[in-house]
């Protein structure tokens, strides 16, 4: 079986890494769990723009991966950081029990 | 700071950056401030005095550095900021400014000697330090993004007086005067950026600057007209122009003494003198198209502010009140549009700045020793506390408009140059006098005639402090009651050059002249045959010129 | 000499200047001395003065001084500058002169006042802007001298402000006059953009090329100024409340000095009013005469010292303004001088009496006083003589040019004029009667209960409270009685500046006769008629004495009769406009306040509401709920690709 492994692998591959990560925000009340779940998303992202980058031959895409990265480390950084503060006052919260900002 | 060194260092050698310098001062102070304790509060007022005080030597030496006879800009800072965007630190000064800036200087440090917050020194002095860098910064900008900078940088620590050392219904009135000043200033940033964009052809690339735009005049009559109202909205809210002025007696009323002074000796002055460099300069054809709607709103206002002044039972509201009424009449001599008008109404800015200042100081120190603004509370002040009345009677000449003293000079010129342009909107608006005499002289019977009783019997006359607070204000009142001409004579070339401007500018449209008659002398041996046809001649003459 | 006339203000303004920083410590009397000193300073550069324009030849006998621009704005400019003709002199020498000797007087009457120093801190200060406004070489200036009175005038009336009343008795009177100012503000505009200058010695050298129109609109906005400043009607109503001011300040300022300004600037511009139309001297003279009458019939119902004197002063000025008018400036002047010395001498002899009488004002508790204060009698009864019309006194010459002037322009204005002479002569005989004659009525007669007062029946609102057993009224002091008598020299000789037989005693109007630019009225009439006409006034004042005489002096007859209620207060017309102010007026005021915190700030609230409302509708989807906030952005997101896909597609 020849299996060769092409550009759409990769893409398939991003974009059920991203479904997996976008259900995971909406089900998942482990506030944990959420924030890994979007940091999932923002890798299938990336994936997803490094392929499309080596299809077009284009380096476009693989400079904005870098870009993601460094947001995503400020992201993880911050939301990490209220998450940890908020586990620790509130522990096994979840995130329907913060619902502060409710108007 | 980056901003302040580069400036520094490419300053002209051995020319000393006076203006940037100028805005700095107050910003520097401010930042020493954050430094010291909060607890040494001598230590932080002392600071905040000297800091002021330093700024109002700067504004001094620019009026000693000014050189009268030149109608352009002097002292001017020019430096290059986001050159894409046409943007640059462009600070410059002109007749037109000049007083406003140094009317600045000076009245920070009196309201940072004459009134104490009460709590949170620090915080207090530094939003006052930072105020004064966004006053002083407006009136000097030249470019129209750093114009718009420091307008909105003044509009927060007013806010933050208000709301932090304020009255009763302190945040009601801050989040108004933020919210309704706002409101106006986002649409002008949108005229701003209109007139920029529109322009950038003709000016060879977007510029902000103030003169070149002013120059190129690229927009066409109609879209001038939307940018000029643009304009004119955000100013004239905050001048306030009648009916757009409730934000200012619910500010002033609850704004600590400080903030009530800076408000009416300084802020207002931004509205009015945007209509200057911005309205008339930028736009000279819908200024001209405009002036008559302005002139009655102007009119208006005079009569309007008086009477409900004198319906007020709060003495700030009353003063707030009389701010509207006096605003008026500089509305009505800038839209006069002539020499004479702007001159007025240029000094009557000054003016206002300083009686309505020393009312507010006034009121202020009766408050601190009363805890009450209710007229009805107060009466019989004279026999306890006859120098705050002598100085406070005075003040009231002053503000009512008495020969002799400041507030004459300016509102009679305000009131000759609409009655030179719009014969009937001068007529009318000088019976604002009659009311202006009402509302405060009953005030004054209220507050300070009659028997003392109670409080009022044992209130505590000016103290020596106070006094020397005072003595510039009663002295500045005097002065340029008697003796206006230094300032008249400074505003005049820059008033001049601006109706040149707009003379040429503006294709159907003539700056409004008198022409006397020709005077003749009808002695029975002089010229007998056509004396009767001069007499003819001039009568026209004189109904032309009506 | 030139150079010197800034002096004359600048003395009296040194002194108050001098006053403001030392006057507390100066203290009483030494206060008094300095402003007293310094008015007779100027009184004494003022004589030089005189002397020196007396010796140029006529028509050099204009000084100027120029000091330095007041005002440059544009094309406007105006002088701090001095013009000192024959008309401007005659202000400033009686202002200094009957100044002077009225600081005398107040050192007396002020006698142990609080705030002593103040009062002459204010005095001088009036002074000084009062000899501005006559010495101001442009309208401005006049202008300046003209609302510093006023200030002057409003301090002065409020002295005694632990008063209610004295208080609203200053703040009417300013503000009553400010209506007046208006006028006169507009009038300089006029003037400005006609003549491109507000200096006199333009104008009014040019005012034969106004056309008529202009000239109109001047002259009838400067006589609206004039109204209100020599309260005429219908502004006069505040004059007789500016009694409420001490005595002295009535003397001067509301009788000789400040309210006769608006005559002088009437006659200063009698130039633009020879241009005007027709009507508008007529108009003048009218005005003046119905203020003349209606004052006196008001004088002859008062109870109140002062306010008799007020109302006829209201009345004496009528007559100036009918003088102007009928275009006899020169009367107008002449018997603004008599009028001052008289009606000063009448103020402080009134002075005096409230002073002998323990600060009673009310004639009814008064009568036989001149036992006890025969100085005072003597010099108002002299007064009253000048006042009234009889020769050879002032009143008698002066009074008889007016009438003169108007009997040549109308009849009716003439027997106006001359009902007026009647009752002035009525209504002061009245008061001489009720205060030096008759029987003592200010305390009881007879002990306990058979005590019978003496006053009662006399009509009037509630009479003052009767003073104890014992009470005796004594003469004033030398420093009060002086003034007087000088006063009363004065009010006796003054009649000989500008007598009727020949035209070599015509002083004053050869004098004048260059400040009225050739305006000058002179009389057509013949003489049988002058005599004829001055023998009818000789009568008329005589018919007024005796009708007093028979009334309050005979007792015969009931004086309520005369003294019938609507003429007490004063034909209702302040009451009136009382009622209107607090009534309507305040209404209308208060629904002005009302819109503005409603409609117009309701407005602006209306929108936070607004804005607050539509707030309120969305915040439900603001749930707090992490996951529903991604859901919902995962969806829009869907949804704005399966718009952009479908716009492709197609």
């Amino acid at each position: 079986m020849d299996l060769h492994v092409t550009h759409a692998w990769y893409l398939v591959l991003g974009a059920l890494l991203f479904t997996l990560g976008a259900v995971g925000v909406v089900v998942r009340r482990n506030p944990l769990v959420m924030l890994m779940c979007v940091e999932l998303m923002l890798n299938a992202v990336n994936l997803t723009f490094v392929t499309f980058s080596r299809m077009l031959g284009d380096v476009g895409g693989q400079t904005i991966v870098f870009f993601v990265l460094v947001v995503a480390a400020a992201e993880v950084v911050v939301g990490l950081g209220i998450t940890v503060a908020l586990l620790r006052r509130l522990p096994g919260a979840t995130a329907d029990d913060v619902s502060y900002l409710r108007g | 700071m980056g901003l302040l060194a580069t400036t520094e260092a490419a300053a002209h050698a051995g020319d000393v950056p006076l203006l940037p310098l100028l805005v700095l001062t107050p910003v520097v102070g401010a930042l020493l401030l954050l430094l010291v304790p909060g607890r040494r509060t001598e230590l932080i007022r002392l600071v905040a005095f000297l800091t002021s005080v330093l700024a109002a030597v700067a504004s001094v030496y620019v009026l000693a550095e000014f050189d009268a006879a030149d109608s352009g800009m002097q002292l001017v800072s020019h430096r290059t900021w986001v050159a894409d965007f046409g943007i640059s630190w462009f600070l410059g000064i002109d007749g037109i400014s000049l007083f406003l800036v140094v009317l600045t200087g000076l009245l920070f440090p009196l309201t940072i000697i004459g009134i104490s917050p009460g709590h949170d020194d620090k915080a207090y002095y530094f939003w006052l330090l930072v105020l004064e860098a966004g006053c002083l910064g407006v009136f000097l900008a030249m470019d129209l993004f750093l114009f718009f900078v420091f307008f909105e940088i003044a509009l927060v620590p007013m806010y933050m007086l208000i709301g932090g050392w304020g009255h009763g219904n302190r945040s009601y009135a801050a989040t108004k005067f933020f919210l309704y000043t706002m409101a106006g200033s986002a649409l002008m940033l949108v005229g701003i950026l209109t007139l920029v964009l529109l322009s950038a052809d003709a000016t060879g690339g977007p510029t902000f600057d103030v003169l070149r735009l002013g120059e190129a005049q690229a927009l066409a009559p109609m879209t001038a007209r939307w940018v000029f109202c643009s304009f004119m909205l955000a100013l004239a809210i905050k001048v306030p122009v009648f009916p757009l002025h409730t934000w200012l007696p619910d500010a002033h009323t609850e704004a600590p003494t400080a903030g009530s002074i800076i408000l009416a000796g300084v802020m207002l002055k931004m509205g009015t003198y945007g209509f200057l460099r911005f309205g008339l300069y930028l736009f000279p054809e819908a200024a001209v198209w405009a002036a008559p709607a302005m002139l009655t709103l102007g009119v208006v206002g005079i009569i309007w502010g008086a009477v409900v002044a004198t319906m007020q039972r709060d003495l700030k509201r009353l003063v707030a009140y009389s701010s509207v009424a006096h605003l008026g009449f500089i509305v009505l001599g800038t839209f006069a549009l002539n020499t004479e008008g702007l001159q007025g109404g240029i000094l009557q800015m000054v003016n206002h700045g300083i009686s309505t200042g020393a009312l507010f100081l006034l009121v202020g120190l009766i408050y601190e020793r009363r805890h009450t603004r209710e007229i009805s509370e107060l009466g019989g002040l004279q026999s306890a506390a006859p120098m705050l009345a002598a100085v406070f009677v005075l003040v009231v000449f002053s503000s009512i408009g008495l020969p002799g003293l400041n507030g004459f000079v300016g509102e009679f010129l305000t009131l000759l140059g609409a009655f030179i342009s719009h014969r009937w909107w001068g007529v009318v608006a000088a019976s604002g006098v009659i009311l202006a005499a009402l509302y405060l002289l009953w005030a004054f019977q209220r507050v300070f005639h009659g028997r003392a009783e109670g409080d009022n019997a044992t209130m505590p006359d000016l103290t020596w402090k106070e006094g020397v607070v005072l003595a510039p204000f009663v002295l500045a009142i005097i002065g340029l009651g008697l003796y206006p001409r230094p300032v008249l004579e400074r505003i005049e070339p820059s008033v001049e050059r601006l109706l040149v401007h707009m003379d040429a500018q503006v294709d159907d449209w003539e700056r409004p002249v008198i022409e006397p008659i020709q005077i003749v002398v009808d002695d029975a041996e002089d010229d007998l045959g056509d004396g009767g046809d001069h007499d003819a001649g001039a009568d026209e003459h004189a109904e032309a010129g009506r | 000499m030139e150079e010197l006339i800034w002096l004359i203000p600048a003395l009296p303004l040194a002194g108050a200047l001098l006053l403001v920083v030392a006057g507390r410590r100066l203290g009483e009397p030494v206060a008094g001395l300095v402003a007293t000193g310094a008015t007779l300073g100027s009184f004494a550069l003022a004589l030089g003065m005189f002397a020196n324009l007396v010796s140029l030849d006529e028509h050099e006998r204009i000084l100027t001084q120029r000091l330095f621009t007041w005002v440059p704005a544009g094309s406007f400019s105006v002088d701090m500058g001095f013009l000192l003709d024959p008309l401007a002199m005659t202000m400033v020498l009686f202002v200094t002169g009957v100044g002077a000797l009225i600081h005398i007087y107040s050192i007396g009457y002020m006698h142990g006042d609080p705030r002593f120093h103040q009062f002459f801190l204010y005095l001088n200060l009036f002074v000084a802007s009062m000899l501005l406004l006559v010495l101001g070489d442009n309208m401005l200036l006049t202008f300046l001298g003209w609302e510093g009175v006023g200030a002057c005038s409003y301090l002065l009336i409020s002295f005694w402000f632990e008063e209610e009343a004295n208080a609203s008795a200053g703040k009417k009177a300013f503000v009553t006059n400010r209506i007046g100012d208006w006028g006169f503000m507009v009038a300089m505009f006029f003037t400005f953009t006609t003549f491109g200058t507000l200096q006199y010695a333009e104008v009014l050298t040019g005012a034969s090329s106004l056309a008529e129109t202009t000239a109109t609109a001047i002259a009838l906005l400067l006589f609206v100024g004039a109204v209100g400043k020599s309260a005429q009607i219908p502004l006069f109503i505040w004059l007789p409340d500016a009694m409420a001011g001490p005595t002295p300040v009535s003397a001067l300022i509301h009788a000789a000095t400040m309210v006769t300004a608006g005559v002088f600037l009437m006659v200063r511009t009698s130039p633009i009013l020879v241009e005007a139309a027709d009507w508008v001297p007529t108009t003048i003279a009218t005005v003046g005469a119905l203020t003349a009458l209606v004052a006196a019939t008001i004088a002859v119902a008062q109870n109140d010292i002062k306010k008799v004197l007020a109302y006829s002063t209201v009345s004496q000025l009528g007559y100036m303004f009918l003088a102007v008018g009928t275009g006899a400036y020169v009367a107008a002047i002449f018997h603004m001088v008599t009028h001052a010395f008289f009606k000063a001498l009448l103020f402080l002899g009134s002075g005096s009496v409230i002073h002998g009488m323990g600060d009673e004002q009310d004639m009814r508790r008064m009568g036989g006083l001149r036992r006890f204060m025969p100085v005072t009698a003597v010099t108002f009864i002299i007064g009253w003589l000048a006042i009234a019309g009889v020769p050879p006194l002032a009143g008698f010459w002066s009074k008889d040019e007016i009438l003169l002037g108007a009997w040549e322009e109308s009849p009716v204005l003439w027997a106006m004029g001359l009902l007026t002479a009647l009752l002035t002569a009525f209504y002061m005989s009245r008061q001489v009667f009720l205060t030096f004659f008759g029987e003592p009525r200010w305390s009881l007669e007879g002990d306990g209960d058979a005590a019978v007062d003496p006053a009662a029946g006399m009509p009037g609102d509630e009479l003052p409270e009767p003073k104890p057993a014992g009470f005796h009224p004594h003469e004033s002091p030398w420093s009060m009685t002086m003034p007087l008598v000088v006063l009363a020299f004065l009010a006796v000789v003054a009649g000989g500046l500008n007598l009727p037989f020949s035209k070599d005693l015509h002083f004053l109007e050869s004098w004048l006769e260059p400040s009225l630019f050739g305006n000058g009225h002179h009389s057509t009439a013949e003489g049988s008629e002058k005599v004829a006409l001055a023998v009818v006034a000789i009568a008329a004042g005589l018919a007024g004495i005796a009708g007093a005489a028979v009334l309050y002096l005979k007792r015969r007859g009931r004086p309520a009769t005369v003294e019938a209620a609507v003429l007490r207060r004063g034909w209702y017309i302040d009451s009136s406009v009382t009622w209107f102010m607090g009534g309507p007026g305040r209404a209308a005021f208060d629904a002005v306040a009302w819109f503005d915190r409603t409609v117009i700030d309701g407005a602006v609230n209306g929108v936070g509401a607004a804005v607050r409302l539509v707030g309120t509708g969305v915040r439900p989807m603001q749930s707090g709920y992490v996951r529903t906030y991604a859901l919902t952005l995962g969806l829009g997101a869907l949804a704005v690709l399966v718009l952009v896909l479908s716009r492709v597609a197609i």
